[in-house]
């Protein structure tokens, strides 16, 4: 089997026992992007070959004498650009941070550096991780390896796509809400949101504080709980990452199968709206999990109805407030030739943000101000209390739930480029759990007629990953949905 | 619910973005039609129910002993300055001599 068809698990196991070296690993990507990427366009920026060439010659000769490995030894990894790289440009698909090159690290990847990762690239994502398509990057839209002419979902498309074109093995991915497990489900691959606080968001370029989380983007589930291994735990420089104890996730897949767990099945996830050919492949994995054991019941979550108006007043909001630091003073792009401090603000920024980033921020702007703030903010903190509260009451009769990732398979490039509602729309499936900070994972669970992937999610409890994991193998253990690649033309 | 046109001004005059006429119009009738959609909020009873800041469970405010630790150096933290002077961040004129 070609190197790059490998899962994670599998270059791990290869790589482990000496069958290939880190030299012939970047070799067969470095081949494989040259192939397809100028159709995919995955990356904004791809890590030097050469560079990337000596590292795994180090790294294979300092293996000689005594072969001891680390689990993402080796391994070729692609970053969202919205998580920062030392020494690598890192731009959140934004000309306001032209030219930066962070001075550090997130912590996410000095974890998997401190195994050796072989990172490869930083990829696409719509501007500050504000959109559902890439089209909102400023470096031009990713396409859909299953389809060029449509969207590979967003905000995370570069990730998900460069996972599914074999670009790379496994990719980190943003979630704020459902930009993990949207273009995940667009591309037919595997991405998982853990719950809020699960991973640092040290380094992640900040979009919504509340809601913000990374994860892994990968080709199994398997892969998924490896990568959480290597990602999830305590960091003191992020206060909200939470102190709590980081099981071996692949533990979780001891039992293959689902007995003695209660999935619910929300109804209103299920209503008008649904693509009749998703909500069929879902209904025919809900058959299969009852297959494999688990109860399946009818439950409500009563506000779901009002979660993305909710979510993009509490998104934008913060959005507006963290990106009030794009000033032209510290970092970044700057606008030439300003009479005075303020007139370089506002210039900087007016040149320096695309069109849906300045919407967000006027829409979060306008939230946040004097006269509208009970009406719009304070407002939507509550409904989001009741959302929350939803889950709550769910989750003491049921162990997960599970529901569409979208309402469609994936859009065409331009579909909904000009009209926001509908963009923000299509997030419909994804935004509660982000309100709420439980653990989400999306994974292909059918094809379309026009052979694009569909995704089912599955939702769990608060730190209960393991659960969620488990139960996402089973399914893919019994199907071969995660199997299916895309022809590339 | 429609937003004004001198309210669309005013709030990018808060957001410190220096909008071009098109944007103003286009923003005005694009926040229009999404702060409609947002009106459903206002059929929900929130009456009593407490916002939601954070879901961290707990809720207590982290801290940390304030101990001198390494940080980023002058030259590392200029690094990425668009124009820096003497181991400064530099900027346009803020007081006017006019």
């Amino acid at each position: 089997m070609s190197l790059v068809k490998c899962t994670l698990k599998e270059l791990q196991d290869r790589f482990t026992r000496g069958d290939v070296s880190a030299v012939e690993i970047v070799r067969a990507y470095f081949l494989r992007i040259s192939v397809v990427e100028s159709k995919v366009k995955a990356y904004i920026t791809l890590n030097d070959k050469e560079t990337m060439l000596s590292q795994a010659q180090a790294l294979d000769d300092s293996l000689r004498a005594w072969r001891k490995t680390e689990p993402m030894m080796a391994m070729p990894i692609a970053v969202k650009d919205n998580i920062c790289t030392e020494g690598l440009p890192t731009t959140c698909g934004s000309r306001i941070l032209g030219g930066f090159t962070p001075p550090y690290s997130a912590t996410v990847v000095n974890a998997l550096q401190a195994q050796q990762c072989l990172l490869i690239g930083k990829t696409n994502l719509d501007e500050f991780g504000m959109g559902s398509s890439t089209e909102y990057s400023a470096f031009g839209p990713s396409r859909n390896p299953w389809k060029l002419s449509s969207v590979p979902g967003g905000s995370s498309g570069g990730s998900a796509a460069a996972v599914a074109a074999d670009e790379c093995v496994a990719a980190l991915g943003t979630d704020t809400g459902g930009s993990i497990r949207q273009p995940a489900a667009c591309c037919g691959v595997v991405g998982l949101k853990p719950t809020y606080g699960r991973v640092s968001r040290y380094g992640l370029i900040a979009f919504a504080s509340s809601l913000d989380q990374i994860g892994p983007i990968t080709k199994d589930v398997m892969d998924a709980a490896l990568m959480l291994n290597v990602l999830a735990g305590h960091d003191p420089r992020d206060s909200t990452s939470a102190d709590n104890p980081v099981p071996d996730f692949t533990r979780a897949f001891k039992k293959k199968d689902v007995k003695k767990l209660k999935i619910g099945v929300p109804l209103e996830f299920f209503a008008e709206g649904l693509d009749q050919e998703v909500y069929d492949a879902v209904g025919e994995a809900l058959a299969v999990l009852e297959d494999l054991g688990g109860t399946i019941e009818e439950v409500s979550l009563p506000h779901t109805g009002v979660a993305v108006a909710t979510y993009y007043i509490v998104a934008t909001a913060e959005a507006s407030s963290n990106l009030a630091r794009y000033d032209g003073v510290k970092y970044g792009f700057r606008a030439k030739e300003s009479a005075d401090l303020l007139e370089m603000y506002r210039s900087t920024r007016q040149e320096g943000f695309g069109p849906e980033v300045k919407r967000r921020i006027m829409l979060g702007t306008y939230a946040l101000s004097s006269g509208y703030y009970d009406a719009y903010y304070a407002k939507a903190q509550a409904v989001r209390t009741l959302i929350r509260q939803d889950f709550d009451r769910v989750f003491q009769d049921v162990d997960l739930l599970v529901t569409p990732v979208m309402p469609t398979p994936a859009f065409q490039l331009g579909e909904k480029i000009e009209d926001p509602l509908q963009m923000y729309l299509s997030d419909l499936y994804t935004i509660s759990a982000s309100l709420a900070g439980i653990p989400a994972i999306a994974l292909p669970c059918g094809l379309s007629r026009k052979k694009l992937p569909i995704g089912m999610q599955i939702l769990g409890r608060p730190f209960e990953e393991d659960v969620v994991l488990r139960a996402a193998r089973a399914y893919e253990l019994a199907t071969d949905w995660h199997k299916k690649r895309p022809l590339i033309r | 619910m429609s937003i004004e046109m001198s309210q669309v001004e005013h709030v990018a005059d808060l957001a410190r973005l220096q909008l071009s006429r098109e944007e103003l119009e286009r923003l005005s009738t694009q926040l229009s039609r999404i702060l409609t959609y947002m009106e459903e909020l206002n059929a929900v009873d929130t009456t009593d129910v407490p916002g939601t800041t954070s879901v961290v469970a707990g809720e207590a405010n982290v801290l940390r002993e304030d101990e001198i630790q390494p940080s980023l150096s002058q030259v590392h933290a200029l690094s990425n300055a668009p124009e820096a002077v003497d181991g400064l961040f530099q900027v346009p004129q803020i007081i006017s001599d006019r």
